[in-house]
């Protein structure tokens, strides 16, 4: 077993898997890293189970000291990271020698930088996942964030460590975009053709106010046809929900499970881990796609992570 | 029943269009069939008061594949018969720091506090859902008399365990949490527990109870 020590946790630093579905009806969300493709690129890259679990680093990345050394991969946005002050390069194993020292800064793209390490990172289980669910303050490390001081430990690798890196052309194909597919939502014909119009050739702007909760929108006011009451229903993650104000919320992987406002739309599987790497301010836009086009997409995507020595370049 | 796509991996499958035992019954029922034959596909089961939110995996099957399963077992969730609900009771401090907002419901609706209390009090509450956080339940129907729309702007944290209204439901909060509801009291009990087996106190279909204690009893909780 060896350490990992946080020197600086950066802005919020989380453990994070794939998260633990399936608990719905205890009133727990799914939970997991924001952007599972990244999750699962980085612990491949390492000799891991795609699942385990890693550092998610949210816009600023931090330093980590690892005593014992140990073999790392950075997936997701870009943290100009360095290790012992040396830039290293991201969709790549790096072995790191005991005492060695790794920064990451500011984003330079996207939002959620994932550290993973051979052996993965162990945490506090909760409901057969390590994911820190902040709200409820379970799973991952203390069920919290990341403090300066805190000394986490990881597993031995499983097998010896590859140097190889993830191809271009993969990384080009789920390359996450700003531009977000959409099925429609269960309450869609609540909304008028105008209003409807206006949620896809709008550009939305990501709020300060967005977290692993939800992320809000600033754009065209959405209003219903007519005010009208909703029983609460369960939301699925990536539902586009509209309150009151006519703002948009996109609910993310730290969900509440249910909820009252009506839904125009649902971000499609394949187009998920998009969300995770937004960052405030970011501008988006939705474009509909058919159930059928959706299910595709995600077989597809599933079947390109799921294919082993053909990831690699 | 009848199927709506929620997004590309869920389906909602409505029971009933109104809030209510009835309802409730039949969105358990097909909840507690599924729970117990699970179809592979199901990745997760989300009740709510008059649907179950039905996410599967897209991979295995699509929305067609989806309703036409879930329709056969409409029959037998029908006849399914529920277990009689287990009770649970909530031993509640009322008012002071515990209830900031016990004086303003009960300004609004002109009645003492003590009644306010007494009609929180005077019934048992069913669990139609868990929701929002781990180990919160929605529970009602409250006493039209003290129905109260939430608050205007949700309170950036809630103590955990603070008991609070909502329209005609009521609710403990398992969680220092944001929320929007009014808080009348709390209870010294833990709502969810990670090591405790079931974690959450309070199920879907259980019967709620609350029972008056007082700052001194919450203070020394569990009596001895």
């Amino acid at each position: 077993m060896s350490s990992l020590l946080v020197e600086n946790p950066g802005w919020m630093t989380t453990v994070q898997d794939l998260g633990r579905p399936g608990f719905g009806a205890l009133g727990v969300s799914p939970s997991g890293a924001a952007d599972p493709v990244a999750l699962r690129l980085g612990n491949l890259l390492v000799g891991n189970e795609s699942g385990a679990a890693a550092l998610e680093m949210t816009l600023v990345g931090g330093r980590y000291l690892f005593p014992e050394g140990g073999i790392i991969a950075l997936a997701g946005a870009d943290f100009g990271a360095k290790l012992n002050g040396q830039p290293i390069e991201m969709w790549i194993p790096h072995a790191v020698r005991p005492g060695g020292t790794l920064e990451l800064g500011l984003t330079r793209a996207g939002a959620r930088c994932y550290l993973c390490i051979a052996g993965g990172i162990y945490a506090d289980e909760f409901l057969g996942s390590s994911s820190t669910h902040l709200l409820s303050g379970l799973g991952g490390f203390a069920g919290r964030a990341l403090r300066k001081g805190d000394a986490l430990q990881f597993g031995a690798p499983e097998q010896r460590t590859r140097r190889r890196r993830i191809s271009a052309q993969v990384l080009e194909t789920l390359k996450p975009g700003k531009c977000l597919r959409v099925t429609r939502g269960p309450q869609a014909d609540w909304f008028s053709e105008a209003t409807v119009r206006a949620f896809y050739e709008g550009t939305f702007r990501v709020s300060e106010d967005s977290d692993r909760l939800g992320l809000r929108l600033e754009g065209a006011s959405l209003a219903l046809k007519l005010p009208r009451e909703m029983i609460s229903e369960g939301v699925s993650l990536g539902a586009v929900q509209v309150t009151p104000s006519g703002q948009p919320i996109v609910l993310f992987v730290e969900q509440q499970t249910a909820g009252g406002y009506p839904k125009i739309a649902n971000v499609i599987g394949a187009d998920l881990h998009c969300i995770g790497q937004l960052r405030p301010r970011d501008e988006i836009t939705f474009t509909h796609v058919s159930l059928e086009e959706a299910r595709t997409l995600w077989i597809a995507q599933q079947r390109l992570l799921n294919s082993g020595e053909e990831l690699f370049a | 029943m009848e199927f709506r796509a929620a997004s590309d991996q869920a389906m909602l499958v409505y029971l009933g269009e109104e809030i209510g035992l009835e309802s409730h019954r039949r969105v358990f029922q097909l909840l507690r069939l599924l729970q117990e034959e699970p179809p592979a596909w199901v990745r997760n089961l989300q009740p709510a008061y008059c649907s179950l939110l039905v996410t599967f995996d897209s991979c295995a099957v699509d929305h067609q594949e989806v309703e036409a399963s879930l329709r056969r077992y409409e029959e037998r969730a029908e006849k399914m018969a529920l277990p009689q609900p287990r009770v649970v009771e909530i031993p509640v401090c009322y008012g002071g720091e515990f209830g900031p907002d016990l004086d303003e419901v009960a300004a609004a609706h002109n009645l003492p506090v003590s009644r306010v209390i007494e009609l929180h009090l005077s019934r048992s509450y069913r669990a139609y859902f868990l929701g929002f956080a781990p180990g919160f339940a929605y529970l009602g129907d409250l006493a039209a008399e003290i129905a109260t729309p939430r608050l205007a702007t949700p309170r950036k944290k809630v103590a955990a365990g603070s008991v609070g209204i909502a329209g005609t439901q009521t609710a403990v909060y398992p969680f220092a949490t944001p929320g929007g509801w009014r808080l009348i009291g709390r209870t010294p009990l833990e709502l969810f527990c990670k090591e405790r087996q079931p974690m959450g106190l309070i199920a879907v279909g259980d019967e709620v109870r609350f029972r008056a204690i007082t700052r001194k009893e919450f203070a020394a909780w569990p009596p001895q």
